[in-house]
């Protein structure tokens, strides 16, 4: 797994490049707390090039949720294929999550 | 050790003997998932199915069952053909109850917990989990039928 941050406005955007699961989960954590530590309110986790995520994955994202709602921001999450979407509806974490289909939309829903 | 899972003739049987750790589960989850593929799963089973629901067995084996212990080691056997994929994940743990640990994530009162999705996904993802008794190690083996 390989991740950017990059920033659009006041937007950070985290692009996760590969696989989400329990051998890298703890780095991804890491980066958007110290996203979150550095200030940035509204994180959009943009998944358009992710393979599958596993539950220590969804778990993380659960917790950062949490903690980016307890700073006063907002995550939102783009780009997940059928299958990923298939995976948060097995969890009931889409009910959870606000999610776009698109970057893009993600972007126009903060 | 637990017995084999009747796999028909032509079976592939893959086998693994990895280090506790959990940087060793996406080498094995690749070498299944790949071998499914040359025996023409579906997309959806080889996006999903396989390798969410054996990473989420490998990290049970290797951080539960194993205990995080750097000294032990997990087995894997895969028998893969056109019907179905047989996969074993075997730790030196004591085992754990099924029915037990299977709770549903989903209810409002755990879906902001953390952990606790591992072994729903894999019998939501899997036709078949059981667990089984075996010298000295405790096995998980799970079922997916090929679609067709």
């Amino acid at each position: 797994m390989s991740f950017t941050i990059a920033k659009q406005g006041d937007v950070s955007i985290v692009a996760i490049d590969g696989q989400l699961i329990v051998s890298n989960r703890q780095e991804l954590k890491q980066k958007m707390l110290d996203e979150l530590e550095g200030g940035a309110r509204k994180i959009l986790v943009d998944f358009s090039q992710t393979g599958y995520i596993d539950s220590s994955g969804l778990g993380v994202l659960v917790s950062l949720s949490k903690k980016i709602r307890e700073q006063g921001g907002a995550l939102r999450l783009a780009g997940l294929n059928e299958d990923l979407r298939t995976l948060f509806e097995l969890t009931k974490l889409d009910t959870l999550f606000q999610i776009s289909d698109t970057r893009a939309q993600a972007l126009a829903s903060f | 050790m637990s017995g084999a899972p009747h796999p028909r003739g032509d079976a592939r049987l893959l086998e693994f003997e990895i280090p506790n750790d959990v940087r060793h589960i996406e080498r094995v989850v690749e070498e299944i998932r790949a071998e499914c593929r040359r025996w023409r799963y579906d997309d959806r089973q080889l996006a999903l199915n396989v390798p969410v629901a054996l990473t989420e067995a490998l990290s049970n084996a290797i951080l539960r069952g194993n205990n995080d212990d750097r000294d032990k080691l997990v087995r894997v056997r895969a028998w893969i053909d056109t019907l179905q994929l047989v996969v074993e994940i075997m730790d030196q743990g004591a085992g754990f109850d099924l029915e037990a640990c299977a709770a549903d994530p989903t209810t409002p009162d755990r879906l902001l917990d953390e952990d606790g999705r591992g072994l729903y996904l894999m019998l939501r993802l899997m036709d078949q989990v059981e667990r089984l008794e075996s010298a000295g190690f405790n096995v998980v083996r799970m079922t997916l039928r090929r679609a067709s």
